[in-house]
């Protein structure tokens, strides 16, 4: 657990569009640790889905990334050649994604599309791939998977496909497991199977996960750790139970007020004043000064990093003197 | 008319749901000789008292929103009753159909594909008043601009189309729409699926203060419990087509006595330390409609199921305090 698995620093991602830049990520900063499970949380267009896609090389066309590096047992990612790129996708990152129906492909079966990314990776014969293959179905906890493996995805259910999905993610022994919003689309209960078993297989594989989710309450159920984000940038990361019951930064802390709770039932939602800023301004000081109660004038200077406590970074003004800086 | 003059009178109960059924005809098979019958809503009563919201919870395939557009016969239904004020809705039509849809008007889960791109705003929010009033253009003008006022929007954006908006603008606009012809009872339709938690708190909170302002009743539709319960005054889980459990909004949430209801509250990822280690995670999934299971339609995911509950359908008992459960336990 002692050097983490991947570290990004200082991650920037520009897109050229008519409209002029769009600055999508503003330096952002993580860790992800060996056997992590870390969540990403933020919401629409904080950039969540492109540090994923980033960490993967698969940054969408238009987008450029300007600076950093994506530390991944010490190589940076970023510097690599497309070709290295593809023998780390799949093998030791892999990627589930928000929709199983389209990340799947609908004319081969469950079996075919496992073992064609196995062939990709760790070819062997074909009997071989298959057992592996049932393996890995079962492994997801699918039932009946010798049938499963010649279904078509238009076969199986929601939290079916997203199984196979899943499955197909593991297939070739990656070290970290990317999920993308993988049960936004599916019912609570099925929800809950699948963040069940994201959370066993995290132990039982010793795999790494980064989840990336617009809903705290994911987070707070499933991960040991989270990331804030807010216009591309990091506002507070830390332990699950710091981050959401000690909240520090302003952001987080309206997010959690504006976020229905049992515990707070019958006290009305609070929503954050003022909208998410455009991306096409380069950004200067903190992101979220604008919509903050609690802004200042220093805000206008990029936030330090403050420590709160053991591994629960705020960057906020407000606390800077909390480490006597 | 009369019914509608007399009906002023404001009953307490606004809109009561008996028994609706919808059966939608599945043709599938060689030449269609095999049509299935998918019952989507089975048997579903409730009612809403004036300028109360009544939640309806459940998963997708689950007929809550079904439900929603037969009440305001957007949907032919299969069988049932539908009264609004004491008038029958489902005995209408023609200019008195017309007459009550003013009443009744509905706010779509996804606001993107309900507002007409080629619109603009004063078109969109102005068209019930062109189809219904006779007002004149400047009189409809003032009209849009007022009811976006009312829904925390400036009247500056009336000529602005669609794209030009965020999602929680969109759905502000599709809630002024319906407000354009002044509702009594407004169908919401997971009207903040779309949407970011922070934008989905300015909603519901603007329609909670609509709810207040303008004396509104709801019937709010979503599958999020936690969410239902902001809003909610009384909630019916639904399951199937059938409401399993039925009580005041805090008495689900305190005391759900339904297995299905325990599990979907159980199964509902939570902020709050103290409800987090309590987990029931239910196996399978909601069964296709087409071919429901017999008896109890929970009974092959039930983790407490007897035989009866295989063979015999239960029925909503009241179980004390308006709490209503459909279950053998």
């Amino acid at each position: 657990m002692d050097q983490p698995l991947v570290i990004v620093r200082d991650l920037r991602l520009q897109f050229r569009t008519y409209a002029g830049i769009v600055h999508a990520l503003n330096g952002i900063d993580l860790e992800i640790y060996e056997q992590d499970m870390l969540g990403l949380v933020g919401e629409t267009g904080c950039g969540k889905s492109m540090t994923g896609l980033s960490i993967l090389g698969l940054v969408p066309r238009g987008g450029e990334i300007v600076s950093g590096s994506i530390r991944f047992r010490g190589e940076d990612l970023l510097t690599k050649p497309e070709s290295y790129m593809q023998q780390v996708r799949g093998a030791r990152i892999a990627m589930v994604f928000q929709d199983p129906a389209t990340s799947l492909n609908p004319l081969f079966t469950v079996g075919q599309q496992l073992e064609t990314v196995m062939q990709r990776h760790h070819p062997a014969a074909k009997n071989e791939m298959r057992d592996r293959a049932l393996e890995l179905l079962k492994v997801v906890e699918l039932p009946d998977p010798a049938r499963i493996l010649d279904t078509y995805p238009h076969e199986l259910s929601g939290g079916m496909k997203q199984r196979a999905s899943i499955a197909i993610a593991l297939s070739c022994g990656a070290d970290l497991l990317i999920a993308d919003e993988p049960t936004t689309d599916l019912d609570v209960t099925v929800q809950a199977q699948i963040l069940d078993l994201l959370r066993r297989l995290r132990e039982t594989q010793g795999i790494a996960i980064l989840m990336i989710t617009h809903d705290l309450s994911v987070v707070a159920e499933t991960c040991q750790r989270v990331a804030v984000l807010y216009a591309g940038q990091v506002v507070e990361s830390g332990p699950v139970d710091d981050v959401l019951f000690e909240a520090k930064h302003p952001y987080t802390r309206a997010l959690l007020k504006a976020s229905p709770k049992r515990s707070s039932r019958g006290q009305p939602l609070q929503a954050i004043p003022g909208t998410v800023p455009s991306g096409l301004q380069p950004l200067e000081g903190c992101s979220f000064a604008p919509r903050c109660p609690h802004a200042m004038e220093v805000c206008s200077q990029p936030p330090p990093r403050a420590s709160v406590a053991p591994a629960h970074a705020v960057y906020c003004f407000l606390y800077t003197d909390a480490e006597g800086t | 008319m009369n019914e509608i003059a007399e009906t002023d009178r404001t009953p307490e109960v606004q809109v009561q749901v008996k028994n609706l059924v919808k059966h939608f005809v599945q043709r599938s098979g060689f030449l269609e000789r095999n049509p299935g019958i998918v019952r989507a809503v089975d048997g579903v009563s409730f009612e809403i008292q004036r300028k109360r919201t009544l939640g309806l919870v459940g998963e997708s395939g689950c007929g809550k929103t079904t439900i929603g557009r037969c009440v305001l016969r957007l949907l032919e239904p299969t069988a049932g009753e539908v009264t609004f004020e004491g008038v029958d809705v489902l005995g209408l039509s023609g200019r008195r159909l017309r007459r009550i849809r003013r009443d009744m008007q509905m706010v779509f889960q996804n606001p993107y594909s309900s507002l007409d791109p080629r619109m603009t705003v004063l078109n969109i929010v102005g068209e019930p008043l062109q189809t219904h009033t006779s007002l004149n253009h400047g009189r409809i003008r003032e009209r849009v601009v007022e009811l976006l006022e009312h829904v925390g929007m400036s009247g500056d954006h009336i000529y602005r189309y669609p794209h030009e908006f965020s999602g929680g603008q969109l759905q502000r606009i599709a809630v002024a729409r319906a407000l354009a012809l002044n509702p009594k009872f407004l169908v919401l339709d997971e009207p903040t699926a779309a949407l970011d938690v922070s934008v989905q708190a300015q909603v519901i909170a603007q329609l909670m203060q609509l709810q207040r302002d303008l004396d509104l009743t709801y019937l709010f539709i979503s599958h999020n419990l936690t969410l239902v319960h902001y809003i909610s005054d009384t909630i019916a889980v639904t399951y199937l087509g059938k409401i399993i459990e039925y009580a005041e909004a805090d008495e689900i949430f305190d005391n759900p006595i339904h297995p299905y209801t325990q599990a979907l509250l159980s199964a509902t990822p939570s902020l709050d330390r103290e409800f987090r280690q309590q987990r029931v995670i239910l196996g399978g999934r909601v069964p296709d409609p087409a071919n429901p299971p017999p008896g109890c339609v929970f009974h092959p995911r039930c983790p407490g199921t007897t035989d009866q509950c295989s063979k015999v359908e239960p029925h909503l008992v009241d179980v004390g305090g308006n709490h209503l459960v459909s279950c053998h336990l």
